[in-house]
C-alpha cells in the first residue's frame, strides 16, 4: 500500500506503489502475449482442410449414430451392473484405506510428524498424481482384464482424493473441543470418536459420496483398457464402427450419472 | 485441596507465560483470576490439568502431585478435575447427553464409550445433573441448537458428570449477556458450595468477580500481584494488576448494575 505525503501536509493513498502497477501491468500484456504466441504455434500444425470439414463429418457421425438401438440395452444390464460394483466396491475400498491414512497425514491427530505424516502423504500424493485409467491399464497386466482389475484402480485413485481432503477437514477442527474432551480425562481413541469424528463426519460422508459419484463415471470408462464394465462394450462398439450402439452407452451412462448425482445430493442434504 | 507451588511456564517462542506463581486453595473456596489479556490467566488453569505442560514448578492435588505424572496416571488425574470453557467448547454436533456423558469418559472403556453404553449409574447421574442445571426436556437436542446461556449449562453438568474434586473455569461468561453472564456465575458458585468443590474461574469482569468469589488473586504478567478477599480490591490494587486508569467510574457503574438487577428482580417478584 502506497500513503504519500502532499505538499500541504495532507494524505495521499492508493492501494499500490507505482512500481506495483507497473508489475502488475506487466503481467497481464505478458499474459496476453503468451495467449497470441500459443495460438500461432496452435494453427501452425492445424489442418485447416479437416477442420473446414468437420461439421460435415460431425453430421456424418451423428446421422450414422441415430437412431440409438434400443434393443441392445438387453447386452448392457449386465455391464451396466458391473460398472456400478466397480465404482461402489472400489470407493468401498477406498474410503477403508483412505480414512487411517488421513488421521496419520492431519498435523493434530499424526502420531509421528517426523516418519508416519510424510509417509501419509507421500501415499496420498501418489495417489492423486496417477489417473485411475493409468492404473487400470497397470493392474490389468499384473491381475490380467476384468472387474478385480477396475474395482482396484479406483479404489488407488479414491485414496489420494478422499485422504486429501479428509485431512484438511481434521486439520481445521475446533481444537477446543478436543480441549475439553482431552480435560475429561478421555483416552486417545476416545478423543478421536467423540471430539474429531463428530466434527470431520459431515465432511467425510460428503467427500465419500462425491468421490463415489465421480467413480461412476471413471468405471464407465475403465473398461477401454479391459477392466470390464461399459467401457468395455463401448470399445467393442467403436472399434466395430457400430455407432448406434455407441451412442446407446452413451445414453446408458448419461443416465447412470444423473442418478448417482441425485443419490449424492440427496445424501450430502441429509447429512448437514 | 489444590496447591500451586513456584509454578513457570516458559513457551518455546520464549515469552514468560508463568512466573513463580504460588497459591492455595481449600476445600470449597471459590478463588477468582483477575488480570488483564495475556497475563497468563489462561495459562495457569491450564497447567493445573497439563492441558498446558509447566516448565517447572508443582501443582498437588489432594496428596497428588500432578506434575510429576506419566500419561496414564495424568488422565486418572484429570477425571478428578472438571474444566469448564469459555466458548462452552461443547461437541456442537453430539446432543447434550452425549455432551455430559462425555464427561464419563474417563471411567468408561473405549467401546462402551463408542457405542454409547455408559453405565445406568452414568445416565441417572447425567439427567440428575441436567435437572440441576434446568435442561432436563433439552437432552436429546443437539448442542448447537441451544443458546449460549443454555451451553453454558451443559458445560457445566458435563464438568459435574466427571464427579470432580476441583473445578477449573476459563472465562465462563466471556460470551454471554450480562444478565446470563450472573446466572451464570451464580449457578457454579452454588453448586460449589453444595458440593465444597475448590474452583479457580478466569474472569476479566473485574465486578462480577467481586460479586461472586471469595477470594481474588490478580495475576500481571505472570506474576501474582493481589490476593486477597474481593473488598480489599481497591483502586491501588487495581491499578497494580491492570495499570493506571479510573477505576471509580467503574465501580459506579458496576453499583448501578447491580441496582438494575436488583430492581429487575423486584419488578418480577412484584408481578408474581
Amino acid at each position: 500500500m502506497a500513503v504519500t505525503r502532499r505538499a500541504d501536509g495532507g494524505f495521499d493513498w492508493r492501494l499500490r506503489t507505482p512500481r506495483q502497477s507497473l508489475a502488475q501491468w506487466a503481467l497481464w500484456l505478458g499474459l496476453v502475449a503468451l495467449t497470441v504466441w500459443c495460438w500461432e504455434v496452435m494453427t501452425e500444425t492445424t489442418i485447416w482442410a479437416f477442420v473446414s470439414d468437420a461439421p460435415r463429418q460431425a453430421a456424418d457421425i451423428a446421422g450414422r449414430a441415430f437412431p440409438p438401438r434400443w434393443s441392445y440395452m438387453e447386452r448392457l444390464w449386465g455391464p451396466l451392473w458391473d460398472t456400478l460394483n466397480i465404482a461402489t466396491l472400489g470407493t468401498l475400498l477406498g474410503v477403508a484405506i483412505a480414512l487411517p491414512v488421513a488421521f496419520l497425514a492431519a498435523r493434530n491427530t499424526t502420531p509421528s510428524a517426523l516418519i508416519l505424516r510424510p509417509a501419509a502423504l507421500f501415499v496420498i500424493v501418489a495417489s492423486r498424481s496417477i489417473n485411475s485409467l493409468i492404473w487400470a491399464l497397470l493392474l490389468v497386466s499384473i491381475l490380467g482384464p476384468g472387474l478385480l482389475a477396475g474395482v482396484i484402480a479406483i479404489a488407488l485413485r479414491s485414496i489420494g482424493f478422499i485422504g486429501k481432503l479428509l485431512y484438511e477437514a481434521i486439520e481445521e477442527i475446533d481444537a477446543r473441543q478436543v480441549e475439553a474432551v482431552q480435560a475429561t480425562g478421555a483416552s486417545g481413541p476416545q478423543v478421536l470418536t467423540y471430539a474429531v469424528w463428530p466434527q470431520i463426519a459431515p465432511a467425510f460422508w460428503g467427500v465419500s459420496v462425491f468421490r463415489w459419484d465421480i467413480n461412476i463415471r471413471e468405471s464407465a470408462v475403465l473398461g477401454l483398457v479391459g477392466a470390464g464394465g461399459l467401457g468395455l462394450q463401448l470399445s467393442g462398439s467403436l472399434n466395430t464402427l457400430a455407432w448406434p450402439q455407441v451412442t446407446m452407452i452413451i445414453i446408458v451412462i448419461l443416465a447412470a450419472v444423473v442418478a448417482s448425482e441425485w443419490v449424492s445430493a440427496k445424501v450430502r442434504h441429509a447429512i448437514i | 485441596m489444590l496447591s500451586v507451588e513456584n509454578l513457570v511456564k516458559t513457551y518455546r517462542t520464549g515469552d514468560k507465560a508463568l512466573n513463580a506463581v504460588s497459591f492455595t486453595a481449600p476445600k470449597g473456596q471459590v478463588v477468582g483470576l483477575i488480570g488483564p489479556s495475556g497475563a497468563g490467566k489462561s495459562t495457569l488453569i491450564r497447567c493445573v490439568n497439563r492441558l498446558v505442560e509447566p516448565t517447572s514448578g508443582k501443582v498437588r492435588l489432594g496428596d497428588l502431585d500432578v506434575t510429576a505424572l506419566p500419561r496414564g496416571a495424568l488422565r486418572r488425574a484429570r477425571r478428578r478435575i472438571g474444566m469448564i470453557f469459555q466458548e462452552y467448547a461443547l461437541i456442537e454436533r453430539l446432543t447434550v447427553m452425549e455432551n455430559v456423558l462425555s464427561g464419563r469418559l474417563g471411567y468408561t472403556s473405549f467401546w462402551r464409550s463408542w457405542l454409547r453404553r455408559f453405565p445406568p449409574a452414568d445416565i441417572e447421574n447425567a439427567f440428575r445433573l441436567l435437572d440441576r442445571v434446568g435442561l432436563t426436556e433439552h437432552a436429546d437436542k443437539r448442542a448447537d441448537a441451544l443458546s449460549g446461556g443454555q451451553r453454558q449449562r451443559v458445560g457445566i453438568a458435563r464438568a459435574l458428570a466427571q464427579e470432580p474434586e476441583l473445578l477449573l473455569v476459563d472465562e465462563p461468561t466471556a460470551s454471554l449477556d450480562p444478565k446470563t453472564s450472573r446466572q451464570i456465575m451464580r449457578l457454579i458458585v452454588e453448586i460449589c458450595d453444595e458440593r465444597g468443590l475448590p474452583a479457580i474461574i478466569n474472569i476479566h469482569d473485574v465486578a462480577l468477580a467481586q460479586q461472586f468469589v471469595a477470594r481474588i488473586i490478580g495475576l500481571r504478567a505472570g506474576a501474582v500481584v493481589f490476593d486477597g478477599p474481593p473488598d480489599a480490591l481497591d483502586a491501588a490494587a487495581l491499578t497494580r494488576i491492570y495499570g493506571e486508569e479510573d477505576w471509580t467510574a467503574m465501580r459506579k457503574a458496576a453499583e448501578a448494575d447491580r441496582e438494575a438487577e436488583r430492581d429487575e428482580a423486584e419488578r418480577l417478584a412484584g408481578l408474581a
